[in-house]
């Protein structure tokens, strides 16, 4: 399993080689198509995260080896695309990984203009609430231990 | 009307936006400032700032001329008759919340209704259902709307017969553009005894409003809107009923005595503005309200229906192209949605272009639930924008739509 940092260079590389934007929002909406599905089931207020214009799911749980394990789902292909990005990079990781990510790459791959603090631009909230579960599953973590 | 020197008076408009000259058609949600607004609010606080109403040294004394010669320049404005008919608050929010507060809770009676729309913001719904959870015997009434986003008049006046005390409805829809028959909502308003309110944010940056002759009770808009400052606004009233009103606030400015055994209260229009005033604000609205008057509010209109023709003839081109709102008297809006592209996506790739639209449910939810719709993209037109800028517009439109259409 490759760590966070490891995955984020593979994301700039990829980003690194297009110099027009319109080229970085088609990979950027290609890396959303390749989500897993999301079972229409869990798109409710239950796993909806607030904070952005379009309807953003996330789903998490955490497993046998105590990694967490994220799906997620947009109505927009663009918020899908930036919560595929997160998904991409912090899936499967442990949960104190998840919480000491610095996530540089989101400014390296020149989307850090997704992270203001707008409410209609829903990165920093979709990454609020994927740290705010792990801190859940590493609370849990280190109670059972 | 010579745009090319008015665009001189907004530095802002030559600016660049991801590498582009910007487009903005953002002025629903607020419009671009000229310099003669700023400059009057920079002169102020630089040479003239004092406290209003208070201090019998000179400088208090100038910034209390000011800021009533703003609140007269308003009035003229918007054809009040009276100077003290016109309340500074901080915004339509504001002026709304302050007759949820004083006028309907002090005048309306157990059972009676308050009648709006189903194409309000949420500034003219939220009040009434904070007021009706602290007054469960009042009731609130909605009057349905056509599909092409008029409102349903049968409907009105069939609602409006149900023993309503206070009808408060949008004059100029901020999602639909809908400007809707004043005139005719008034007199039946009157006709049933009812008071009623009109929400002109929308309305008073574009047209002349005539207040006074269109005998509304209660108009409310903002200064943010309409070439002015951003924490100022207005409510204006008719003046027999503003005195009759309890305060909305308490505090300084708004009192006649105040003892601990009980105070009484300063006239209207001081009434009402508690506390020490947006100063340089309220002479900021009134340098907007004589720039735009400058350039004529009838030429302004004019120029604004004209930009509104021109932009839907440039996006009739626009494949499955969906405008809602199509009423026949329309401000300078459209709002619309192409096929199933998500007005997130819509709007964060036309920015790139150096487009600014808004996107969303325009703080109007019930009107987006009611086209059964998540929200829309809105384009929205002021007097300063060009034809040039409409054919970027459109031009954008069907590349963002290609690049989307995957």
């Amino acid at each position: 399993m490759k760590s966070i940092a490891e995955i984020e260079e593979a994301i700039i590389a990829d980003f690194s080689f297009l110099d027009d934007w319109a080229d970085k929002y088609n990979l950027l909406m290609d890396l959303g198509k390749e989500l897993s599905p999301f079972p229409d089931e869990f798109k409710t207020e239950q796993y909806r995260i607030q904070g952005c214009q379009s309807k953003v799911w996330l789903k998490s749980h955490l497993s046998q080896d105590k990694k967490v394990v994220l799906e997620a789902d947009s109505d927009a292909l663009i918020s899908k695309g930036l919560v595929a990005l997160l998904v991409k990079v912090l899936n499967n990781q442990t949960p104190e990984d998840i919480l000491h990510a610095p996530l540089n790459f989101i400014k390296e791959i020149g989307l850090d203009s997704h992270l203001s603090p707008n409410r209609a631009n829903g990165l920093a909230s979709m990454l609020k609430q994927i740290r705010m579960e792990a801190k859940v599953y590493a609370q849990q973590t280190a109670s059972a231990q | 009307m010579d745009i090319a020197a008015i665009r001189q008076d907004f530095p802002i408009l030559s600016r660049q936006v991801n590498g582009r000259p910007l487009v903005y058609l953002d002025n629903a949600a607020s419009s671009q400032k000229p310099r003669q607004v700023v400059d009057a609010m920079s002169n102020y606080l630089l040479y003239e700032h004092s406290n209003v109403h208070r201090g019998v040294h000179t400088l208090s004394q100038e910034a209390t001329v000011r800021y009533e010669q703003a609140r007269a320049t308003v009035a003229k404005f918007i054809g009040a008759s009276k100077s003290e008919e016109v309340i500074f608050t901080r915004g339509t929010t504001e002026s709304m919340n302050l007759l949820a507060w004083s006028y309907a809770d002090a005048f309306l009676t157990q059972g009676q209704a308050i009648l709006i729309s189903e194409m309000e913001h949420h500034a003219n719904i939220v009040p009434w259902q904070l007021l009706l959870k602290r007054r469960p015997d009042l009731r609130l009434l909605v009057c349905r709307i056509h599909d092409n986003g008029t409102l349903d008049l049968e409907d009105f006046h069939a609602k409006l017969a149900d023993q309503v005390g206070l009808v408060s409805l949008t004059w100029t829809s901020n999602a639909l553009g809908t400007i809707n028959p004043v005139n005719e909502l008034v007199e039946a308003a009157h006709n049933a005894g009812a008071k009623i309110a009109l929400d002109a944010a929308q309305a008073v940056p574009h047209f002349n409003l005539e207040v006074a002759k269109v005998g509304a009770d209660f108009v409310v808009f903002s200064g943010h809107k309409m070439c002015g400052p951003t924490g100022i606004g207005i409510l204006y009233g008719k003046l027999d009923l503003l005195e009759q009103m309890p305060p909305f606030m308490g505090g300084g400015d708004m009192i006649k005595e105040v003892s601990f055994s009980g105070t009484t209260f300063n006239e209207v229009p001081l009434r009402f503005e508690a506390g020490t005033p947006s100063i340089a604000e309220a002479i900021g609205l009134g340098a907007a309200c004589d720039y735009l008057t400058n350039i004529g509010m009838d030429q302004i209109a004019a120029r604004e229906q004209h930009l509104l023709q021109v932009a839907n003839q440039a996006i009739s081109e626009v494949k499955n192209l969906k405008i809602y709102g199509e009423a026949p008297d329309k401000a300078a809006v459209i709002s619309f949605l192409i096929g199933s592209i998500h007005p997130y996506d819509m709007g964060t790739i036309l920015d790139q272009y150096g487009i600014a639209i808004r996107t969303g449910h325009h703080c109007t939810q019930p009107l987006m639930e009611r086209f059964q719709i998540p929200g829309t993209c809105r384009a929205s037109f002021s007097f300063y924008n060009t034809e040039e800028e409409i054919a970027l517009f459109a031009d954008a439109l069907v590349k963002t739509s290609t690049m989307l259409n995957r």
